[in-house]
């Protein structure tokens, strides 16, 4: 623990010494242009500090010691606006390097030949190559996307398709092609690897966080140019003052024109360079905090985007069910007993590992107190029990004892079972079959001895805890739209039993594209996540597109930002992120203009107190001198900047109260703070500079 | 205030807030294409207008082509107006026979008319025979007056509609602002007015016999006075209504033949912000939500009444320095009291700090009292009024296309601060729109202090002063804001009918009119183009007090932090010196 504090604390001394050094770096004017109202603050510092030097030699307009002091304050500011870029420069980099280190990979068989029999090793998924090949085996995650060459399985692509039901693939024809992320649930498969997996995307997050590199985002763009509006109004202002100086003194007869030293302070102090110094900082910060919830920003557009997210799309699979159906209920057939047909149910499942087949062995226990028999001769347990696997061929799977045979199965296969043994299928299984169709679930049919016992009713299980996201979400003032291939009943229920605000179903690829493009066309911010190969149309269409790290390659490419969590609920930490973004700059640029009110009663009477004293009523701060007053002001002006760096980095934050309420607080804390804080800021500055007879 | 000055406001407040919603919807239905009861009596006029002009009125303009018209149409209109000062010598209706105008004064004055400025560096009663006085200025008043509010409604589509490029045809905009809405309200108001005994007459001035003669400068004894008359009624009643401000006369709505009554004040003064404010109702209904409307026109009033206070405030509290030589300032039952200077008596300090305070807010100019004359801090509430970018009503069209790009920059920030990408109306504020809203808050704060450092620098600047000290420079100040403003009022003690003047300010006068209208023309041309966001929970209401306040907020902000500097030099200091005394 004290180790890892120590660590800690090591890695922070070495990132701002890393930063001040930065900043240094960029007071190149080349690099300084691109931030207007900074440049401005360099130029003013060279122009006071040429000033000084004249000074120096005696030809001063002002005391050398104070232009001097005003000079280095105006190269403080630009400095820590430097710095605090560089921080957040900083900690990206860190945070991607950190991530590109410890990201999880799954392992995979590499084959050295192309066939069964040839040795594996096991590399990380990341090394498969194109054009190489990997066995997978019952259980095995399919590493990355290919096609099958040789054997034939069944594959579990829920996490992919959405589907729940396992799929068949197989070499040759148009069942060949598997995806990565998905799982292999019998069988064994063959697989040549063509694509080059996760190929480089944390190269292009790190540089979205290096400021050389980035570009500035459209609300980015907007803002410097009301920022650098201005700027110019300032420079207006501060251009003119000097003739109307000189004509004041010119009337009154008294006084001197004020210095060039005064306007420079003056217009620094005037222009927005709290919001100015500390913009690009915000814009990095808003990846970092990305990269510290793995998630990985392809554009630093799709982060601004994310806070204006009005309708956000979800699979179902995985999203708001989990991600396999759970047995919930049985119902006996053809005068068969409840607890006869349990213990069927349960000893056909005892090997099936899939969640399916171990929810039936929970509820046979729970509901009909069966306790589970481990498989072989313990007590109670039938002795020399064979288990049959599923296979993609039979399509059932069950266990065969002392001459009995248990299966279990889809309806439809079973239904064959039955009916190849001369027996009519019994008229209240297709009964209690469509019944549970209807109502959203899925029927499983369990048969003793090719004689059916009853149904086994799986259902969709809603994730624990999605309502309330759901409900935060809508608080957020954005729907959710449930998309699935199920049918319109079981879609309806399980959207009902979610909370989601409306559903798709039977949603094939086409759909999807369509609904996201109709929202879109009535000026609707669509957001989705998907993972699968068929979610990449409709991903690239989105405005906001996550995609699971478990995904597909076809999708991680069509998406703007990849979760390495996988974790589809991700999205309202990812809005968050982009509206508090948005809400850092608003609250920066009101605190900025706000802080000029007191700037000027420090400054104008200072300034002009020699041609009209009289002036000095406006000095309602009681400033000591006018020089103090002045340096006050710029001293207040660099400090801010250092002080709000933690708030840059950190973000705003953001409750989803509704707009009016956001904008009443913000509008109070960064607002009437902006218009107070410095009163109270520059006099403070003022008694110390005062104290300690610095003026 | 005292309960006197409280009624006069409230009073004129309930009629102008009765007027503004009928007149807002008729000017709706105007801009909307859509029939209104003048139809039978203008419907066959302005189909004419559109056959003779080659005008096909169903096809509609992009912003560009509209801005195009817009200038062609203006540009012309200027050298109409200069060629008719030019000329006037060899035309008719010239019975006083005056000759041409100078060229640097005709310039002037035809920016001046035609950019709905109204400066005027002439005396007109002196200088502009009738037909020049009728066809350019009276035509002038009417068609920049429609200038505005065409390129108001033009604005306005780009934000109802969508998906589109198109913003409506300038010349329908032109000729339906004239034919619906500005000659009907002018010909009712010219009727009132010559009720009241504005003249209305193409004979000569006339010569009355004085009651008490008197003494000249040169010792001669005066028995006779010569009574400038003309068709002043027409024209006032349109310079009142499209904040135009030239007045007939020289010393304009203070004389008794432009203004004779306290009716015909309450009148010419309910016509100052008449349209601006009802424009504010057009505008909610033309966006489907009048609750938009109400709001920028609560936005536009509270900072109205607030500065009206202060101005009214510091007239009644008068002049200590007049106090100290014996003159009873206070108001008591017998006595008004306050600073009467410049000053009509049938008016009083209340209704000549109302219509101070409304000129200067809508880019009127017209005046009933002399600003120069107001203490430091009531010309101070008349220069900033127009230095917060004639934007609180402003002048006709151009106030609310000024108040609209405020209202984009606090949608702008405010925007951000609720954690969305800033949207007014269901459009996307970018970067376009922040480039030229930007322009429109720039431009006046750009001539104006830029005219005034000029000014000040320049002996041909110093040298038109005539008073000494602060009040020199204030005078310098509000010319040349009252240029960028296109308000056309003037602190008097400035001679203004100089070179220098007159081709300065007329540049100015250009720039700040078309500068500000065609970026205005832009914001709607790029906001048509848009798709509209559905409102939801996230979205900023744009009309809830809170955000009318914050609007309020960045109209004061912007404007105080332009101008501050240049106010402490000059209204701010004078007000210090004469109460340090």
């Amino acid at each position: 623990m004290n180790n890892q504090l120590k660590k800690q604390s090591a890695f922070r001394r070495e990132l701002y010494q890393r930063a001040i050094l930065d900043s240094f770096v960029k007071l190149d004017p080349r690099w300084m242009v691109r931030n207007p109202v900074m440049f401005v603050v360099e130029v003013g510092s060279a122009l006071t500090t040429a000033l000084w030097v004249q000074a120096l030699f005696g030809k001063g307009e002002a005391p050398a010691g104070f232009i001097g002091a005003v000079a280095i304050w105006l190269w403080f500011t630009v400095l820590f606006a430097n710095f605090s870029e560089a921080v957040a420069e900083g900690r990206g980099k860190a945070q991607a390097e950190a991530l590109r280190k410890t990201r999880q990979m799954t392992q995979a068989k590499k084959l050295k030949a192309p066939n069964r029999e040839s040795k594996y090793e096991l590399v990380p998924s990341t090394a498969l190559r194109k054009g190489e090949v990997y066995l997978v085996e019952a259980g095995d995650l399919l590493a990355v996307d290919g096609e099958v060459i040789e054997g034939i399985a069944s594959v579990d692509e829920s996490a992919v398709t959405g589907e729940s039901a396992p799929v068949i693939r197989e070499a040759g024809g148009d069942r060949s092609a598997v995806t990565g992320g998905t799982r292999l649930l019998s069988d064994w498969l063959i697989v040549r690897v063509t694509a080059n997996p996760g190929e480089g995307f944390l190269d292009r997050m790190i540089g979205l966080v290096e400021g050389a590199k980035r570009q500035k985002t459209p609300n980015e763009i907007a803002l410097n140019i009301l920022l650098a509006g201005f700027t110019i109004v300032f420079l207006i202002v501060c251009a003119t003052l000097l003739p109307y100086s000189l004509y004041s003194v010119q009337i009154s007869g008294k006084g001197v024109p004020i210095t060039i030293t005064v306007l420079v302070a003056l217009l620094v102090c005037l222009i927005p360079t709290t919001i100015g110094g500390l913009l690009s900082a915000i814009g990095i910060a808003g990846m970092d905090r990305m990269i510290q919830r793995n998630v990985i920003a392809m554009s630093g557009r799709a982060v601004e985007a994310a806070g204006d997210v009005d309708v956000l799309l979800l699979d179902k699979t995985g999203t708001i069910t989990l991600g396999n159906r759970q047995a919930v209920d049985l119902l006996p057939v053809n005068g068969v007993s409840a607890q006869e047909l349990a213990e069927a149910a349960q000893l056909a499942s005892l090997a099936d590992e899939t969640p399916e087949g171990r929810s039936i062995v929970v509820l046979a226990k729970e509901k009909f107190g069966l306790r589970g028999r481990t498989i072989g001769s313990s007590e109670g347990a039938p002795e020399g029990m064979r288990f049959v696997p599923f296979t993609a061929q039979t399509r059932m799977s069950g266990v065969d004892f002392d001459g009995t045979s248990i299966r279990k199965g889809a309806p439809d296969t079973m239904m064959a079972l039955v009916q190849s043994n001369g027996q009519a299928v019994p008229p209240d299984l297709q009964t209690s079959v469509d019944s549970i169709a209807r109502s959203g679930g899925t029927p499983l049919v369990v048969a003793r001895n090719r004689s059916a016992l009853g149904v086994i009713h799986l259902k969709d299980i809603v994730k624990g805890g999605i309502n309330e996201r759901f409900a935060h979400l809508r608080k957020m003032g954005i729907k959710t739209v449930m998309i699935t291939g199920d049918n319109p009943l079981t879609a309806a229920a399980i959207a009902a039993e979610a909370g989601v605000d409306d559903f798709l179903a039977q949603a094939t690829p086409e759909a999807k594209l369509k609904l996201i493009r109709e929202y879109q066309s009535g000026g609707r911010l669509v957001a989705m996540t998907g993972d699968g190969t068929n979610d990449a149309p409709a991903l690239a269409q989105a405005d906001v597109a996550v995609a699971m790290n478990t995904g597909t390659q076809p999708a991680r490419e069509a998406a703007n930002m990849v979760d390495l969590d996988s974790n589809p609920t991700k999205l309202i930490e990812i809005v968050e992120i982009g509206k508090q973004l948005l809400m850092t700059r608003g609250a920066l640029t009101t605190f900025s203009i706000a802080n000029d009110v007191s700037k000027y009663f420090a400054i104008i009477p200072a300034a002009f107190a020699s041609t009209y004293p009289v002036l000095t009523t406006l000095n309602i701060m009681r400033l000591a001198t006018p020089q103090s007053a002045i340096l006050s002001a710029v001293i207040f002006n660099a400090l801010v900047i250092i002080a709000l760096i933690p708030l840059a980095l950190r973000g705003v934050p953001y409750r989803p109260l509704g707009a009016a309420r956001l904008l009443r607080d913000n509008l109070l804390i960064y607002g009437l703070g902006g218009l107070v804080a410095p009163f109270i800021g520059i006099k403070l500055i003022d008694m110390l500079l005062a104290a300690l007879h610095l003026v | 205030m005292n309960p006197y000055n409280w009624f006069q406001l409230i009073f004129y407040f309930v009629v102008l807030f009765l007027l503004v919603k009928p007149l807002g919807l008729f000017m709706a239905h105007v801009y909307q294409g859509e029939r209104t009861f003048l139809d039978p009596v203008f419907g066959p006029l302005e189909r004419l207008i559109y056959r003779l002009g080659g005008v096909r009125a169903d096809e509609e303009m992009n912003w560009k082509v509209y801005a195009i018209a817009l200038m062609v149409f203006n540009v012309l209109g200027l050298l109409a107006v200069y060629a008719l000062q030019r000329l006037q010598g060899f035309l008719p209706l010239n019975p006083q026979g005056f000759s041409a105008v100078s060229p640097d004064s005709s310039w002037n004055t035809a920016v001046s008319f035609a950019s709905n400025t109204n400066w005027q560096g002439y005396g007109g009663e002196t200088t502009m025979s009738y037909l020049t006085q009728m066809l350019a200025m009276t035509a002038q008043n009417f068609v920049s007056a429609a200038t505005g509010m065409a390129a108001l409604a033009a604005m306005i589509r780009g934000l109802a509609r969508h998906t589109t490029d198109k913003i409506g045809n300038f010349w329908v905009d032109l000729t339906r602002t004239v034919l619906y809405i500005l000659l009907p309200l002018a010909f009712m108001l010219g009727l009132a007015l010559v009720s009241q005994g504005v003249v209305q007459t193409f004979s000569q001035y006339q010569t009355a016999t004085l009651l008490q003669p008197i003494t000249d400068a040169s010792g001669k004894t005066v028995t006779t006075q010569t009574l400038a008359v003309g068709p002043a009624a027409s024209q006032i009643a349109i310079k009142q209504l499209g904040t135009n401000g030239g007045g007939f006369f020289n010393v304009n709505s203070s004389h008794p033949f432009e203004n004779p009554t306290p009716f015909s004040n309450f009148l010419e003064m309910l016509s100052i912000l008449l349209i601006p404010a009802a424009l504010c109702y057009t505008f909610g209904k033309m966006v489907g939500d009048t609750r938009q409307g109400w709001a920028i026109l609560t936005a536009m009033t509270v900072i109205f009444v607030a500065l009206f206070a202060v101005n009214v405030w510091t007239e009644q509290t008068g002049n200590p320095a007049i106090a100290k030589l014996g003159v009873d300032i206070q108001q008591s039952d017998i006595n008004p009291g306050g600073n009467m200077e410049g000053k009509e008596v049938r008016f009083g300090v209340a209704n000549s700090a109302l219509w101070a305070t409304a000129t200067t807010a809508a880019s009127n100019g017209s005046v009933d009292s002399m600003h120069d004359s107001y203490m430091p801090l009531g010309g101070l509430v008349e220069m900033w009024m127009i230095h917060l970018g004639e934007v609180v009503y402003g002048g006709v069209g151009s106030g609310l296309y000024g108040m609209l790009a405020f209202v984009i920059v606090a949608v702008f920030v405010a925007g951000l601060m609720v954690g969305r990408t800033p949207e007014y109306l269901g459009k996307k504020i970018e970067a376009y729109e922040m480039k030229m809203a930007s322009l429109i808050l720039l431009i006046p704060v750009f001539t104006a202090l830029v005219g005034t450092a000029i000014g000040v620098l320049t002996p041909a600047g110093q040298s038109s002063v005539l008073n000494p000290g602060p009040h020199g420079f204030s005078e310098i100040l509000y010319a040349f804001s009252s240029a960028s403003g296109n308000n056309g009022s003037a602190f008097a003690g400035l001679n203004a009918n100089t070179p220098f003047y007159n081709t300065a300010l007329g540049i100015i006068m250009f720039i700040a009119r078309y500068w500000l209208a065609i970026p205005a023309l832009a914001i709607g041309g790029s906001l048509a183009r848009k798709k509209k966001v559905p409102a939801g929970a996230g979205t900023l209401p744009t009309h809830t007090p809170l955000f009318i306040a914050w609007t309020i907020g960045v109209v004061i902000i912007v404007g105080a932090l332009g101008f501050l500097p240049a106010l402490a030099l000059g209204p701010i200091v004078e007000h210090l010196m004469v109460f340090a005394q």
